[in-house]
């Protein structure tokens, strides 16, 4: 196990025990704001003394107070990127980025073009930080993590400051991050996109507990962690292979129970993509649907239903090899005789899923992929994009209001919708 | 324009003066920084105590502090004859002027420069030992430079005040001619005298303008180091 946490520790009002393990690769500590998670990130680093504890990464342990081993922060090795980026005021953004070089074990100026090259920070360099925007500074506040030479690599939200336009701008940078270097990287966040555009190991806490760790496909696919995700950002995550890019503006990706028509997003074809569908953009019908402007329709049988003190019931299904949340009415659940076992049509509107929501896992030709800068594609298709976005708010919004009916409700517009992108 | 009164004693007491002031401010400003430092982050049994001895001179009455400066470091003092014996006498000489204004000054500079290192966000502080930094170059490359500005302000402020410390001065080193006679102690000689009018006009307008000149290129130094910390 490349991380292994395990820590108690009391704070004013509030009691963290944590427990977990990680393999290599991105670990998501997943949760809603006041979780612990930034704590537990905090006593990876060094920043907060756990009441009782044993840190290691990659074999190696940071802190264990039963032998009284402590490691202080600037002997752990361990790169911290803050939310609030943290960069010092008084140095350029090239003195920044190379501050932490003089202590690593390869000595200074090494990799720092290729860390430049990989964050794009080329133009950025001569500038002091009060001239950057929130997404430069967090790219150089990750620029000069990585040049640290860390054993592990500490993200806290580093996303969660910036608008929807930054985060995009700010994602394949981390993509390429987890695909480019070895470093484990352990990323805190509350938003279930991110993670399951980054993740491959999640751990969901709740109010200072882990609630469940696993793959980030299977976590954010399970009915318990729908309570730490809450029942509005819940949805499951596929994994499919990207077969084509279609000319009418629709990317094809094909998962385990057939195809899956998205708006055109940046991959090669024959990669390997994580698409997260919304379990409340999942329609349910009981016989393959005829006559429907949804393009997303999959067979598949419930496996499992729950219901809260709320109107609603989330449903799992089994689609193939994968699993799918859908968030229907109790109403239409009765209506439709769900219980597990029972065989029926998952529909989802290609629309519905947002651009942020689908993340390249595994290039399929990384040589390829490099040669078209993904942030340049995919700002290209920013526009139409976003304005197809716009459909979703509003089916939200409308939601909120009448609760009653909420998975009627959300059919309606939907359809309306649908008839929309027929005539576009 | 060598007017009326500007006698060499005049000169003297003017050089004198800067330049006891300048090693008061140079030899304590290393133990300002590490006192402000201190008392602005660490948390230690007896702050409150250390706090308010580095208050007491500027509570207690001048000339208290120099009869305890003369009692502690005067040839029969425990500390004076420390010093004598490493060659470093200060009782009647421009030394100990030195000493008693950089003791007067003390607590004008620890309280500037512990204002500014309170203004450095420790979270800085923080993110930079997360890169490997070791506490002392922390200091020494964030906590410093951000607060420069803090410093330059208690440096001068001490200057200034070094420059008109009168009562300490008089009692603990007395007011000897060229060697301990520093420009208040100099004017107060000389209204003692018929005819001297001059001579302390010469004394005002030059410590005027040593005091104005100081405080315009210490703002102009702290406007430029501001600029290139605030970071555009």
């Amino acid at each position: 196990m490349s991380v292994a946490v395990s820590l108690t520790h009391t704070l004013p009002g509030f009691a963290l025990d944590v427990r977990f393990e990680a393999p290599d690769g991105v670990t998501a500590l997943f949760g809603r704001s006041g979780s612990g998670k930034t704590s537990v990130v905090n006593a990876m680093a060094g920043l907060l003394r756990p009441d009782r504890g044993r840190i290691s990464v990659g074999g190696e342990v940071l802190c264990d107070t039963d032998t009284g081993l402590w490691l202080p922060p600037h002997r752990r090795r361990v790169g911290y990127v803050f939310q609030d980026a943290r960069l010092f005021p008084h140095l350029n953004v090239r003195d920044n980025l190379i501050y932490g070089q003089r202590f690593s074990r390869r000595g200074r100026r090494s990799g720092l073009d290729h860390v430049v090259g990989l964050l794009g920070l080329e133009a950025l360099l001569a500038r002091r930080p009060g001239a950057l925007s929130g997404g430069e500074r967090q790219r150089v506040a990750i620029g000069r993590a990585l040049l640290s030479d860390p054993r592990l690599l500490l993200l806290d939200e580093p996303l969660a400051a910036l608008d929807e336009a930054r985060k995009a701008e700010i994602l394949p940078h981390l993509e390429r991050l987890r695909d480019d270097t070895r470093i484990p990287i352990v990323f805190v966040s509350h938003s279930a996109s991110e993670v399951a555009r980054l993740a491959t190991t999640v751990v969901a806490m709740d109010a200072g507990r882990v609630e469940r760790v696993g793959p980030a496909t299977e976590v954010l696919s399970d009915l318990s962690a729908v309570r730490t995700i809450g029942v509005r950002e819940a949805g499951s995550v596929l994994t499919g292979q990207v077969a084509a890019h279609h000319a009418d503006g629709l990317s094809e990706v094909r998962v385990s129970a057939g195809s899956l028509f998205l708006p055109r997003f940046q991959a090669a074809v024959g990669a390997q993509v994580r698409v997260r569908i919304e379990a409340q953009d999942v329609i349910l019908s009981r016989g393959r649907p005829e006559g429907l402007s949804a393009l997303n329709i999959l067979p598949g049988e419930v496996i499992e239903m729950r219901g809260g003190a709320g109107p609603g019931v989330m449903v799992q299904l089994r689609i193939g090899a994968d699993r799918l949340l859908a968030r229907v009415t109790r109403r239409s659940a009765e209506a439709l005789r769900l219980a597990p076992g029972v065989p029926c049509h998952a529909v989802a509107k290609s629309v519905s899923v947002a651009r942020l929501d689908v993340g390249v896992v595994d290039p399929a030709n990384p040589g390829k992929d490099q040669d078209t800068p993904g942030t340049a594609g995919e700002d290209q298709d920013a526009p139409g994009t976003a304005g197809e976005d716009q459909d979703a708010p509003g089916t939200a919004g409308e939601d909120q209001d009448a609760p009653g009916t909420a998975g009627e409700d959300q059919d309606a517009p939907g359809t309306a919708g649908d008839n929309g992108e027929q005539t576009r | 324009m060598s007017g009326a009164g500007f006698s060499p004693e005049v000169w003297q007491a003017i050089t004198l003066s800067l330049k006891v002031s300048f090693w008061a401010v140079a030899a304590s400003l290393p133990f300002g920084i590490f006192t402000a430092y201190a008392l602005a982050r660490w948390r230690f049994p007896g702050k409150g105590l250390v706090n308010g001895l580095v208050h007491l001179p500027l509570i207690l009455p001048p000339v208290v502090t120099g009869y305890l400066l003369l009692l502690t470091f005067g040839p029969q003092g425990p500390l004076g004859r420390g010093l004598a014996v490493l060659g470093l006498e200060v009782a009647f000489r421009w030394t100990g002027a030195a000493l008693a204004a950089a003791i007067m000054a003390f607590p004008l500079m620890v309280r500037a420069i512990r204002l500014a290192i309170e203004a450095v966000d420790p979270k800085l502080e923080e993110a930079a030992g997360t890169l490997g930094a070791p506490p002392l170059w922390v200091f020494a490359t964030v906590t410093l430079p951000m607060a420069a500005p803090g410093i330059l302000a208690g440096a001068v402020l001490g200057y200034a005040k070094a420059m008109g410390e009168f009562g300490a001065t008089i009692t603990f080193v007395s007011s000897i001619p060229g060697e301990t006679r520093t420009v208040p102690s100099a004017i107060y000689a000389f209204l003692q005298v018929p005819g001297a009018q001059p001579a302390v006009f010469w004394l005002v307008a030059l410590s005027v303008t040593v005091a104005m000149a100081a405080l315009l290129v210490s703002e102009l130094v702290a406007a430029r180091i501001a600029a290139r910390v605030g970071g555009r």
